[in-house]
This record gives structure tokens, sequence and C-alpha cells, in this order.
């Protein structure tokens, strides 16, 4: 039994009268310990099925397929059960730790209202353990910070905040949503670094929304790319850079800036990101695509196994892609 | 902390100041002066006339007379009224009283009334939110004046719970009695106000992340709403409370009238149509104290309320 099995979820929202898919029959699986990345442009449907999974659906929302935690169906969890696995065994971190933390409470009630609202413990046990996982995030002087408010932080230090509380409870699954992306630079990676550290070191497993294709690579075991709704294709990460096959993965890697040499122009994929929403017949990425033929644009692919990738393209495997 | 007190106290009293000279002001330039009234029928003999002036303080240059007056004021002498030929002090202590309670059990019921509808309304959606800013545009649309005549007829004429008219004899629960219909009346527009308002605040910080985040953590619902979403979207109403607070001591002039209510707002009425200037004076002076303390009562609780406020100043 995986730790998550993912079975053709998909998400209908309703937009003034109609109802539109915006995730379509989107399935893998998840390890226990193992991490998984999911990229992909915004829109992509990368957040709500990262929240789904937490069982977070959007108002007039529909969710279909199935979203399995240790073998337990999210959607079906009562009230009581789904508090309580949010509580204990998924945690999540998201984009701005500036307005994911009630900015009005002290530090030290974020970091403690789970265990003791939730699990029961005390004020005093909370506050120890507080102390302990702050000291774990490299915050310096956790007693005093535990006093603090939000707005006397730094958002690097609010983030290392947004991730102990998570340790607090030892979840057995981390949600993280561009967990990096508000921070600067040189905050980033080491957020970044820190997040991979205690996941390895305590064996959870991970899911990391991200746009950043490397840093995605860099912590993650599998990459998943996400375009208008769809996974296009699901790969070991250390595979990514040389054995991608889909051409939008391709045209992903292709628009990152290069370290190597001087480039006067980013190479931008062309056209506008595709949403969910947007009804195509074939392949939704065959308007942008350089390689789409006919099919493309009448067939929808399918995820089919091409060595160790699977691949929603119907070319994949006559692409002849030059790595160098 | 202090510092930023004293600096509100000493904003205030700069308040006070610049409010009471232009008021002053305004009375120096306005046409006309409240000698005809203070005449009474007696013949207008320009001696009569300068020894009244003199009496009043008619006569001297504006800034003697703003001098005059605010050191007056320090005395505890604000002044004779030349409307009804009385100590100021006198007419107002016992007017104020009854004002004050009106006010402060009409901001009662503005509270309740109106964060009641406002949360309610804000929390859920379709029927209740509906439904609740229905009740909430129709109450506002009713001046106050004219809700007064509906209640005194239905709960003082017709079923006689609440005396009619009169601001009671001082005491407390006399006050309560005379007063709830009065307040209710003038509670009407300004808690439609406050609804709408939490309502919008509700709304938004329902939609916030920080709400998400606590609701992935597993807290219960009520306690999200009540840590994390009312707690959050009643600062910004409490500063709207500050401002409808004073709006309110204007305002009782209506429903004075319409309860037959001696108070401040209906003394203000009467001054200012007699250019009493002394007694316009001293009530203004009420009125920008009231504004001041208020407005520094909502920046003290600010202070406690909302911690991004001490870390912004320090």
């Amino acid at each position: 039994m995986s730790l998550v099995e993912i079975e053709s979820f998909t998400l209908d929202v309703q937009v003034v009268e109609a109802s539109a898919r915006v995730i379509h029959e989107v399935s893998f699986k998840l390890e226990a310990g193992q991490s998984i990345g999911i990229v992909g442009e915004s829109g992509s449907g990368k957040s709500l099925t990262l929240r789904a999974i937490a069982g977070l659906s959007p108002e007039n929302s529909v969710v279909g397929g199935k979203i399995s935690f240790q073998g337990e169906e999210v959607s079906a969890m009562d009230r009581e059960r789904l508090m309580q696995y949010r509580s204990s065994q998924v945690a999540m971190i998201f984009q701005d730790p500036r307005s994911a933390i009630n900015p009005v409470r002290k530090v030290g009630d974020f970091l403690t209202e789970n265990v003791v609202t939730n699990l029961g413990w005390s004020k005093s046990d909370a506050k120890t353990k507080a102390i302990e996982v702050l000291t774990e995030v490299g915050i310096s002087n956790p007693e005093k910070q535990l006093k603090a408010f939000p707005s006397e932080l730094s958002g690097g230090m609010l983030q290392r905040v947004m991730i102990a509380s998570n340790l607090l409870c030892q979840p057995d699954l981390l949600l993280a949503d561009e967990p990096t992306t508000a921070l600067d630079v040189t905050t980033q990676s080491s957020v970044m670094a820190l997040i991979d550290q205690l996941r390895l070191s305590r064996g959870m497993a991970m899911i990391f929304v991200s746009h950043n294709l490397e840093l995605a690579t860099a912590v993650c075991d599998k990459i998943l790319v996400m375009y208008a709704g769809r996974i296009v294709e699901l790969l070991p990460a250390e595979n990514l850079r040389e054995k991608s096959r889909h051409p939008y993965t391709r045209a992903l890697l292709d628009a990152r800036p290069r370290l190597d040499g001087r480039q006067n122009r980013l190479n931008a994929i062309p056209g506008q990101p595709a949403s969910g929403l947007e009804w195509t017949q074939g392949c939704t990425f065959a308007a942008r695509c350089a390689f789409a033929q006919d099919i493309c644009r009448s067939e929808v692919p399918v995820l089919r196994k091409i060595q160790e990738s699977d691949v929603a393209c119907h070319r994949a495997d006559e692409i002849d892609w030059d790595v160098s | 902390m202090r510092r930023y007190l004293w600096r509100r106290i000493g904003l205030g009293a700069l308040t006070i100041v610049a409010t009471t000279m232009l008021v002053h002001l305004a009375l120096y330039l306005a046409p006309g002066d409240p000698i005809g009234y203070l005449l009474n029928g007696q013949p207008a003999t320009p001696e009569r006339i300068a020894a009244l002036r003199a009496q009043y303080n008619l006569d001297e240059p504006f800034f003697t007379r703003y001098v005059s007056w605010i050191t007056g004021v320090f005395q505890g002498d604000l002044g004779t009224s030349a409307a009804f030929n009385a100590d100021v002090s006198t007419l107002i202590a016992s007017r104020f009283q009854t004002t004050m309670y009106l006010v402060l059990i009409s901001f009662v019921f503005i509270s309740v009334f109106g964060l009641t509808l406002g949360i309610l309304a804000g929390l859920h959606k379709g029927g209740i939110d509906s439904f609740s800013m229905a009740t909430a545009t129709i109450l506002s649309s009713i001046p106050a004046f004219v809700g007064s005549f509906i209640l005194i007829n239905v709960f003082a004429l017709q079923l006689g719970w609440f005396p009619a008219i009169g601001g009671g004899d001082g005491s407390l629960s006399s006050a309560i009695s005379h007063m709830t219909l009065p307040a209710i009346a003038l509670a009407f527009s300004a808690g439609a106000f406050v609804a709408r308002t939490t309502r919008a605040s509700i709304r938004v910080e329902s939609a916030s992340e920080h709400v998400v985040t606590a609701t992935v953590r597993g807290i219960p619902r009520n306690k999200v709403v009540s840590r994390h979403i009312v707690r959050n979207a009643l600062l910004p109403v409490i500063s709207l409370g500050g401002l409808l607070f004073v709006g309110l001591i204007v305002s009782t002039a209506f429903v004075e009238q319409a309860f037959a209510i001696n108070g401040i707002g209906g003394l203000l009425v009467v001054a200012a149509r007699q250019q009493d200037f002394a007694l316009v004076q001293a009530i203004t002076l009420i009125l920008v104290i009231s504004f001041v303390v208020v407005n520094l009562a909502v920046d003290v609780l600010y202070w406690i309320l909302d911690p991004r406020i001490r870390s912004e100043v320090a």
C-alpha cells in the first residue's frame, strides 16, 4: 500500500452556471518517505492537486476520482477523522509565511495551536517541544521568539517557524506549496536545505510544488510535470535533464536561463499557458508545440511508459532529443 | 507604548485647540450677534447695548476673546449663556449625562445588532446572508426621526412597554427605561453600517491564507472562526466604532427632539440658532474632547489587539 494513491483525480469548478473541469484524470502514487516534485506553469493545477490531498478543495467545486492516504479515501473521512488526519498525518508549508500565519497571534501560539488544541498536549509540554523544534530549524533565542509576533520576524525566519510547527506533530507527509518562492534567493537555499534535511532525517514523504525545476530535481525522487490540469510526464528526478521526453518538459527546461555562457534572450515557450478550463480536442499543449501533428490536435494523448518515464505525448518515442 | 501614548495625547490636545479656535472664528465672523436676543424687548439704547457687549465679551478682538475663553475653561468657567441667561457649566452638566446615557445605550444596541448580523452574514452564504443584509438595508434606510415615531407609536403608545417621552430622573434604571426606544432609533443606521463592515471584514478574513493554514492543521471550525476569523476581522470594525460613537453624540439632536429629551444635541441646535456663543463653544468643546478621547481609546485598543501597530511604531 502506498502512502498516497491518487487515481483519476478530477476537479470541476462551477463557473457562473456551467461547470468546468480544471484537473483531468490525475493519477500517481507516493510511497512512504519518498518525495515527488510537481512542476508546471501557473494554472496547471499543481496547487489544487496538492491541496486536495489535504482534503481542501475550492468552494463550488466537485472532486472526482480517488485520493487515498494509507489506503483510506480522504473524501470518505468524516469530520472528526479529517481533522485528526490533518492535525497529525499531513502537514503543509505555504508559499508566503507572512500571509499563512495569523499576524495578530504570537509565534508561540501558532506553533503550539495544533498540538494543544487537537492532540491534547499540555501547554508547558508544547512550549518545551516548541523551543526544541525552533532550535532545530535554526532559530536562535527560541524562548524570546515564542513571545514575538509574526511581524517582528523576517520572511525566512517565519518560514522556519512554519516548518517547525509541522515538525511538532510528526506527520508522515509534508505538502510544500512553493515554500521558497516568496523568500529572497539566499534565504531560499537555506530554507530548502532545511526542509530536505528534516524530511530525510524523519523519513517524511513530501510533495513539493514548484516553478523551479532545479530545486525540484535537487530535493525530489520523482518529477511530475503538469500542464493545463493534466500530467504530461512523470519521471525519476535524475532523468529530467537528459531523458525527459515530453515537448513541454523540454520547453520548460529550455526556458531556464543558462549558467554557462551568455544568452541574449531566454527561450520562452510560444503562446499563452493554457489552463485546465480550456477545452481542446487533442493534446492541450498542441497549440504551443513545435512537433504537433494532426493526431495531436484530434486525440488526447494518454500517459504511457517509455523506459523509466510516463509520458503523455503521441510522438514521445519519435522525437529524438539531442541532449548535449 | 508610553511614547506612542504621549504622542497621541499631544495630537489630541492640538486637535482640541485647533477646533475650538476654528469654531470661535466661525462665530466671530458670522453675521449678527445675540444682542437683539439679549435686549429681550428692552429699548435698544447705545448704553444698554454697550453694557451687554461688555458683559458677554462681545466687544473684544478675536484673539483676546479666545484666550480669555480658554483661560476660563481651564478654571472651570465656561461662561454665561446669553439665550438661557444661566451658567453654561450648569446648563450642560445634567444634559451631558442624559446624552451620554442615550449614546452609550445606543452604542450597546449598535454593537450587539451590528456585530451579530455582520458575523452571521459573513460566515454563512446564502439565506442567512441575504436575510441579514436585507434587514440591515431596510433598517439603515429609516432616518432616526422616522424610526423614533414608529417606535413611540408601537412600543410606547400601543404596547406601553416604555415611556414615550422624557429623559428620566437621572438614575440608571430610569435612564434605561427612558432611553431604550430613543437609543434603538439612533442605532438603526449606524448598526446597519457596522453590520455591513463586519460582514465585509469577515469575508476578507475568511478567505485569507492563515485561515487555510489553520484549517489544514485540523483546527476545529469553531476555533478557526473565533481565533482566526472573528478576532482579526473585528480590528477594522473597532476603528469604525470609534468614529460612529462620536457621530452618535451629534445625531442625538433628532432623537432628543422626537422623544422630548433634554440633551446636548437639542441644546446645540438651540444655541446655534440663537448665536449663543458661550453655549456653542462649550458644546463644541465637549464634542471635540469626546472625539479625542474616543479616538485615543481606539488607538490604545489597537495597540493591545494588533501587534503589527506595535512593531511599526517601535
